[in-house]
């Protein structure tokens, strides 16, 4: 079966079944609403479609792990700039889940890297939005829209992502200097990630420049940084200037670990206790943020807060899923625009 | 006469500005007027025929003509116009500079056109967190110079930035020469004030780093005024880079250029900027700012680069190499930074030289795979000789987004008429190339009714669903962007355009 083939049977599938649990590699299961039980299982279909290197694009199903992906444009001394934290990840399970990998601030985030989406809908009709080229203002933003959407509005087949050479370098530092003061140091480090006790920078780049900027910055070579790990983890997102303000709270708090990434405002979180989760939950609210749930914490809700405009939210779900047979539970949308009393206004 | 000047004929329906003296088809728009001068300020709300004519169109080919137009000088003012636009069941469109090329600012089915220009605050800048919010009347050249001083920019750069807004650059997704590396402006906006068509004030995006729910941010920009009215824009602001060069290379082929593009990318080089120009054009250049651009080239290059010190030192040879690989006859090297911004300025400076070579121009906007620029740019030729017309091309080489410009003169009899069927054939060209309508233009009215040439009617049905979630009313910049029949179960056939002769392709 082909790929044309293989996404019309995807389409089929998602049309006819009454609640639909869009799966990957299993990765991102916890992210954010548990899946529905019950519900048909829909896998994407899998393999690279076209590779053009000159292009810097790729078309892939969306079944791909990440892990193949990165073996055929490694090929060409290329890369897509998707980054989950476990690789067995496939590209619509990380696109649809939304999690920015740590070389964002380099790279950009991962909405930044969908050039055109191909999707299920819930009536059985196979959707594409944006386009193939790495430029294009050529209607309506679908990609954008399906990032991060959780399988909510329709179930990724086939993604075309940007694709940029592989840094000719790559070098990690160490600092103990505050970690505003090292990342002010550099022109566009990939990464700046402090946990409290130390800043550790990842630097890509021509070898020269890395070598320099190195030098000049006075860090010390490193190991990179490592995920904190416990059964419960997620991470919280507060504007940029908040993290240390968040980090002192998770400093005081007990059994949390966490690392910031600086300059970008997620700071990653990981407890043994479900307690401690919720516990830094309510610090991330308090400095004007949240955490979302990415494993474990199955007692807690997997976002802590109201979906922001609501009301405009469900109008969206309602529009592409108005039986809310997608994905149900993995967004707390309410089902209907008339459920929703009032907007949230700015302050 | 140009279409240009027939669409104002349009601004003799009202005659005057007195109310007792409208004609009485617009007795409506005489209770729409005082309403929105008892909320505005009488002098924020307009409908002299100057007026109305002024803001018949955008810098796109088409007229339109609003009933009344606005000047909100405050935020909860363009809400205040919008909620009478509702109580009024109104349209509205929201309009910056007026710069936009594909007619997104035009009002159609006299709506109330919302000018945003006086807003105009730069209201905040965080340069620890690089982040500015502004209003959206700052224009987008304004805000990287108030901003100089702190060693940072604004990064997209049309090539209007000294005239266009930052709230139109939102609208339409701008991007610019520098947009290679880092991105057009939806890489560059992180949160934006919403007036959503029903009168909600909305913020959408924030300046944390993700939001919870759907990218609604992401979904309004580019979105061409079609789901609201930005009032305030949280923008990402970039390092100035240590080091830059610019190099200037020219070629005795189109070709040749074109593989030194392919060359450089593959190299795992991506420049700041990879602009090309062609014989035409980069002789009009010459004459009109004495650049030093080789007057008899067939093609330039000019490439920027940037970052530190070493690497861009490293890059400029690697550039050279390839350059001269792929058969560049010279390699200049701009020496300081004046002869930098004179080669820009060269560039930038494309427009206003076509004006030597004939009263009008035509610009078009379409972005192919870059592997297929060169079967592309000998394709618009082949269209371009075939109907008798000028066809002069300055563009994105480096994300092969094509701008061919054709230059005609609007007083030759039947001319309109070739520069329109050359246009649709050179975006179907693009298409078939497995291109796209617009890297940075938008669609508008331009080429609305071309939608269904890269969307099949479910995809256009999909983005007329998230269209119709933001403005269920239909209130925002109705007939634009979507053809009609975007919507299943729609009836088909266009609507009448402004000057009644048919959508321009």
């Amino acid at each position: 079966m082909d790929l044309i083939q293989a996404e019309e049977e995807v389409a089929r599938v998602v049309g006819a079944a009454s609640r639909v649990d869009p799966t990957g590699g299993g990765t991102h299961r916890e992210v954010g609403g548990l899946p529905p039980e019950e519900a048909t299982v829909v896998r994407a279909p899998v393999g690279v479609v076209t590779y053009d290197a000159a292009d810097l694009t790729v078309a892939v199903g969306a079944g791909t792990t990440v892990a193949e992906l990165t073996e055929v444009l490694a090929t060409a001394g290329q890369e897509c700039a998707l980054d989950p934290r476990d690789p067995t990840a496939t590209v619509g399970g990380t696109i649809a889940s939304g999690l920015s990998g740590p070389r964002r601030p380099r790279v950009g985030p991962l909405r930044d890297q969908v050039l055109e989406v191909r999707f299920a809908t819930a009536d059985g009709r196979l959707v594409r939005g944006g386009g193939p080229t790495v430029k294009n203002v050529t209607g309506y933003d679908i990609p954008r829209l399906l990032v991060g959407s959780l399988g909510t509005i329709g179930v990724l087949t086939r993604l075309i992502l940007r694709c940029r050479p592989v840094p000719a370098s790559v070098w990690w530092g160490v600092s103990d200097d505050a970690p505003d003061a090292v990342r002010a140091r550099f022109l566009r480090p990939a990464t700046v990630a402090w946990d409290g006790a130390v800043t550790r920078v990842r630097l890509e780049g021509h070898p020269a420049d890395v070598e320099t900027e190195a030098a000049g910055a006075g860090l010390e070579a490193a190991e990179p940084f490592t995920w904190p790990v416990g059964e419960h983890r997620g991470r919280a997102s507060v504007a940029p200037g908040r993290v240390v303000e968040l980090a002192r709270a998770l400093e005081a708090a007990n059994g949390v670990r966490w690392v910031a990434e600086i300059g970008v405002g997620t700071v990653h979180v990981a407890t043994d206790s479900e307690a401690a989760f919720g516990a830094a939950r309510a610090d991330a609210q308090r400095c004007g943020g949240w955490l979302l749930r990415e494993a474990g914490a199955p007692g807690l809700d997997g976002f802590g807060i109201d979906l922001p405009n609501a009301a405009l939210l469900a109008r969206v779900k309602g529009a592409f899923d108005p039986t809310g047979k997608l994905a149900p539970g993995r967004l707390p949308i309410p089902e209907s625009p008339s459920q929703v009393r009032g907007e949230v206004r700015p302050s | 006469m140009s279409e240009r000047t027939q669409g104002r004929r349009y601004s003799s329906a009202i005659a005057s500005d007195r109310l007792d003296q409208w004609p009485d088809e617009h007795t409506g728009d005489r209770a729409l007027l005082a309403d929105l001068r008892s909320v505005l300020g009488r002098d924020r709300a307009r409908a002299e025929p100057l007026e109305l004519s002024l803001y018949a169109r955008d810098a796109g080919h088409q007229a339109g003509e609003a009933a009344v137009v606005c000047f909100p000088d405050r935020g909860e003012h363009v809400a205040a116009a919008v909620d009478v636009a509702v109580r009024h069941d109104r349209s509205f469109v929201a309009r910056g500079s007026g710069t936009g090329l594909a007619g997104g600012a035009t009002p159609l089915g006299r709506p109330i056109l919302i000018v945003t220009t006086h807003l105009n605050r730069i209201v905040d800048v965080d340069a620890d967190a690089r982040v500015a919010w502004v209003e959206p009347g700052v224009l987008n050249l304004d805000l990287s110079r108030a901003i100089r001083h702190l060693g940072l920019h604004y990064a997209p750069d049309p090539s209007s930035q000294a005239a266009c807004t930052i709230g139109g650059n939102v609208a339409t997704n701008a991007g610019g020469p520098h947009c290679l590396a880092s991105g057009v402006t939806a890489a560059h906006v992180l949160a934006i004030d919403v007036v959503l068509p029903d009168g909600t004030e909305v913020r959408l995006g924030g300046l944390e780093p993700d939001q919870p729910g759907y990218d609604m941010r992401g979904c309004f920009v580019g979105s061409e005024g079609t789901m609201g009215i930005a009032t305030r824009v949280a923008v990402r602001l970039t390092p100035n880079p240590r080091a830059i060069r610019t190099l200037l290379l020219d070629f005795s082929s189109i070709d040749d250029a074109a593989a030194t593009v392919s060359g450089i990318i593959a190299a795992g080089v991506i420049p700041a900027a990879l602009e090309m120009m062609d014989a035409e054009i980069t002789r009009a250049v010459e004459e009109f700012v004495g650049a030093g651009f080789p007057r008899d080239a067939a093609a330039v290059l000019l490439v920027e680069l940037d970052g530190l010190e070493a690497g861009v030192a490293a890059e400029v040879d690697e550039v050279s190499r390839i350059g001269r690989a792929s058969g560049a006859r010279t390699v200049r090297i701009a020496a300081d930074d004046a002869e930098r911004a004179l080669l820009w300025k060269g560039r930038k400076s494309a427009f206003g030289a076509i004006a030597r070579i004939a009263p009008d121009y035509y610009l078009h906007d379409a972005v192919v795979p870059r592997t297929r620029l060169v079967d592309v740019l000998r394709r618009v030729a082949e269209v371009c000789a075939g109907q008798r017309l000028t066809v002069m091309n300055v563009f994105h080489a480096g994300d092969g987004n094509l701008h061919p410009l054709i230059a005609f003169d609007a007083r030759e009899p039947g001319i309109w008429a070739r520069v329109r069927d050359a246009g649709d054939e050179i975006l179907r060209a693009c298409v078939e190339a497995g291109g796209v309508l617009s890297g940075e233009h938008g669609i508008g009215i331009e080429k609305r009714d071309a939608m269904s040439l890269v969307f099949g009617p479910d995809d256009l049905d999909a983005q007329a669903r998230l269209r119709d979630a933001f403005d269920p009313a239909g209130r925002a910049n109705p007939d634009k962007v979507l053809p009609r029949g975007s919507r299943c179960g729609e009836l088909g056939g266009a609507p009448p355009s402004a000057d009644g002769e048919g959508t321009w392709i």
